[in-house]
């Protein structure tokens, strides 16, 4: 008798401990690796000034974030996903299928993405056709789209050197490929004949484009160990490493914060966190650490973030961004389009 | 059998040779393993011995109330991005709780900013011309100097090299570890225990023992997804948490544990149970009066191998959620919490340069634990095993 109350006493400790599930004092956050060093520098401030927990933050990528986000609503889900791309149309009419209908957006800044070398070579003004060049899987050539058939950067162009092409970049599964893919890949062959007006954006898998993970140290060491290769990864990291690394300027703008911010400098991308608007009452402290991450003293020209690699919005879409998600503006369909 | 003399002689100096070279062989593969492992532990030490060091700078702190709106403004201008942020945003919070503060100016040793850190190391810095030069000044007073780091060990992660420590990691590992020898060990010992000394030996029972010894094989990934598709989808179990965590890791440690236990019970001599058995003892009494304790040792020695390796597991807590930003320590099996590999994991992906002497400090520390948790097994082994 006295060993089934035992057990009974046991397995009742043990159910009690799995059944604490009630309204939440911390923040569940999920999404992109870009976004992530932000997310989690603001997410520690939050937990160090205010009585909140610190918000827990899961780097799964924009996809993986935004997937998870989309599951549905409750326990279980995250309140907020980063990304370093926009909600897609698809993803959008996802979440809503699961009841995920009330999604506010959060614009933070801007990301450069860096095609950076090893400064033990010359500096090099690269124009996106080049890269593109370079890196496609299929080129025109006479009217013919052939197999690329470029071994050297000068034979792209005898104004560059004579060095092997070697690319270390991130994986399909990157949000940074992702951009990168558009914002060059797509950017250079929309305007070649030979494309017929379509993107083309399949990257060589001859052995010139190696991917190199999600890790963007990996690269920033590879670029150090061959000095001939190039790398691709945010601009952050190139900040970083400025003793060892030497960003190629791309269209003729250098990899600089004005130009990033501007627009002027032709790879960089917006950032984005969105938050689940049915997770208020759920989870009260949602709102503080939005508001807490639009403030200037976070994303501003003299914010914390930009510290860390963030290059800020202009005055005005700030502004506006900070709006939006202090009064909870609803994520229409029709913005994404 | 015509064979002469002289060709057995240099057939018996090629089978010399032979051996000889096998030796050299065998030797050089030994000598290579050696390196790899010295120039692994090598350059670990090299790059993680500065992680245990910080540094510190002496200032001057105004307490007024301008420094508890803006909390920079207690430091002057010149040292301003010298002093760690992370000091810096706790003042208006020591002001709240000791007032007598208010109105005082106290020359203080905080904690320095990480880039100053790596200037003092020696490390590449993003530091102006001026700031070094101001450093240089103040290491000169006797000012500025590198301590002993305690943070490492007492604090969370956090997004600010000099603050990040492995606490809330190590905690987010005890934690996960209590639950997983909770769940692994009475379940894989008593699996052993029926499987070796009740069960019949028949087709069914095959069919287990080749299971149990092909899930110890399975890429630990795979637990991972059945914890997901388990734990926290089916029952509910908060992700992040030491509780699934736990829970996970016991999946991966129990073919282990159940292995080593029919291992150490197989080498209880058939002798003893006949003998307990021939005065009259019931299975149960001699299962639990002879063999178990006979075997306990090498139970105990398996059991701590496979919580070592549960230990350095990171591949299954991605997909459950557990290698995240957690900067808090965790108080509870319900808590986020994450464990040493996966901070590592995370320290190796940051952009910071500082992060790179935290990343192998974290692998000097996992690494000792680790190195002591099998020290023990082995001395456990040495000292209470019994030969028949």
């Amino acid at each position: 008798m006295n060993r089934i109350l035992k057990t009974t006493a046991v397995a009742a400790a043990v159910m009690g401990v799995i059944g604490v599930a009630q309204a939440r004092e911390q923040v569940r956050i999920v999404g992109s690796s870009t976004v992530y060093p932000f997310a989690s520098y603001v997410a520690e401030e939050f937990g160090a000034t205010t009585q909140y927990p610190t918000p827990v933050i899961e780097s799964t990528g924009s996809g993986g974030g935004l997937r998870l986000f989309c599951n549905g609503v409750g326990e279980g889900t995250p309140d907020i996903t980063n990304a370093s791309r926009r909600m897609k149309t698809s993803e959008f009419e996802r979440c809503n299928e699961n009841g995920v209908t009330d999604i506010t957006e959060a614009k933070i800044g801007y990301d450069g993405i860096a095609f950076a070398q090893s400064n033990d070579n010359e500096h090099l003004n690269l124009t996106r056709d080049q890269i593109f060049k370079a890196l496609a899987a299929k080129v025109p050539q006479d009217g013919q789209l052939i197999d690329n058939p470029y071994k050297n950067w000068s034979d792209i162009d005898a104004s560059l050197p004579d060095r092997e092409i070697i690319v270390y970049g991130p994986p399909t599964t990157s949000g940074t490929r992702d951009a990168f893919e558009e914002l060059v890949m797509e950017a250079a062959s929309e305007d070649m004949e030979a494309y017929g007006g379509e993107a083309y954006t399949d990257i060589r898998a001859d052995g010139a484009y190696i991917d190199a993970g999600e890790n963007d140290n990996l690269i920033v060491q590879r670029l150090a160990e061959n000095t001939d290769a190039f790398g691709i990864f945010g601009y952050s990291f190139l900040e970083e490493n400025a003793d060892t690394l030497d960003g190629a300027s791309i269209d003729g703008v250098e990899p600089e914060p004005e130009a990033i911010s501007s627009g002027e400098y032709p790879v960089s991308r917006s950032l984005f966190f969105y938050i689940k608007n049915q997770h208020a009452e759920e989870v009260p402290p949602m709102y503080d650490y939005a508001n807490l991450f639009m403030s200037e003293q976070m994303i501003g020209p003299m914010g914390y973030l930009k510290g860390i690699g963030l290059i800020p919005l202009p005055e005005e879409a700030r502004a506006e961004a900070r709006q939006e998600v202090e009064s909870h503006a609803k994520l229409e369909l029709s913005d994404l389009k | 059998m015509s064979q002469s003399f002289d060709e057995i002689t240099a057939q018996l100096k090629r089978r010399h040779r032979k051996s000889a070279r096998l030796k050299w062989m065998s030797m050089g593969a030994l000598i290579l393993a050696a390196a790899f492992l010295v120039v692994f532990i090598g350059d670990m030490l090299v790059k993680g011995l500065p992680a245990f060091q910080q540094a510190q700078v002496q200032v001057e702190v105004s307490y007024t109330e301008q420094s508890m709106q803006i909390p920079p403004a207690a430091v002057n201008d010149e040292v301003r991005n010298l002093v760690s942020r992370g000091y810096l945003r706790l003042i208006p919070g020591r002001m709240r709780d000791n007032p007598e503060l208010m109105g005082t100016t106290r020359m203080e040793w905080v904690l320095a900013d990480a880039e100053v850190d790596q200037y003092l190391k020696g490390h590449y810095t993003r530091l102006s011309d001026s700031q070094k030069r101001t450093v240089d000044r103040l290491e000169e007073a006797g000012r500025a100097e590198l301590r002993f780091n305690t943070r490492f060990f007492t604090s969370g992660d956090s997004k600010m090299p000099e603050l990040a420590g492995i606490a809330s990691a190590a905690v987010g590992t005890v934690l996960t570890l209590i639950v997983t020898m909770l769940v692994s060990f009475p379940i894989g010992v008593m699996t052993a225990v029926y499987l070796e000394e009740f069960a019949p030996d028949n087709r069914l029972t095959q069919i287990i023992e080749i299971n149990i010894n092909n899930l110890a094989a399975v890429p630990s990934i795979l637990f991972g997804l059945l914890g997901l598709a388990i734990y926290i989808n089916f029952f509910g179990v908060p992700r992040s948490t030491p509780l699934v965590g736990g829970l996970t890791l016991a999946l991966m440690t129990l073919p282990v544990i159940i292995i080593a236990t029919r291992t150490a019970l197989r080498s209880v001599p058939d002798t003893i149970r006949q003998a307990a058995f021939g005065v009259g003892c019931s299975r149960w009494q001699v299962v639990r009066d002879h063999v178990l304790p006979l075997s306990l040792p090498g139970i105990m020695t398996g059991s701590i191998i496979g919580l070592a390796q549960a230990m350095g597991e990171t591949a299954p807590l991605i997909i459950i959620g557990m290698v995240a930003f957690i900067p808090d320590v965790s108080t509870s099996f319900t808590n986020a919490a994450t464990v040493m590999p996966a901070q590592i994991f995370t320290w190796a992906g940051e952009p910071e340069r500082a992060f790179i002497e935290k990343t192998a400090g974290g692998i000097l520390v996992l690494l000792a634990v680790l190195i002591s948790l099998n020290a023990s097994a082995v001395w456990m082994r040495k000292k209470f095993e019994r030969r028949w």
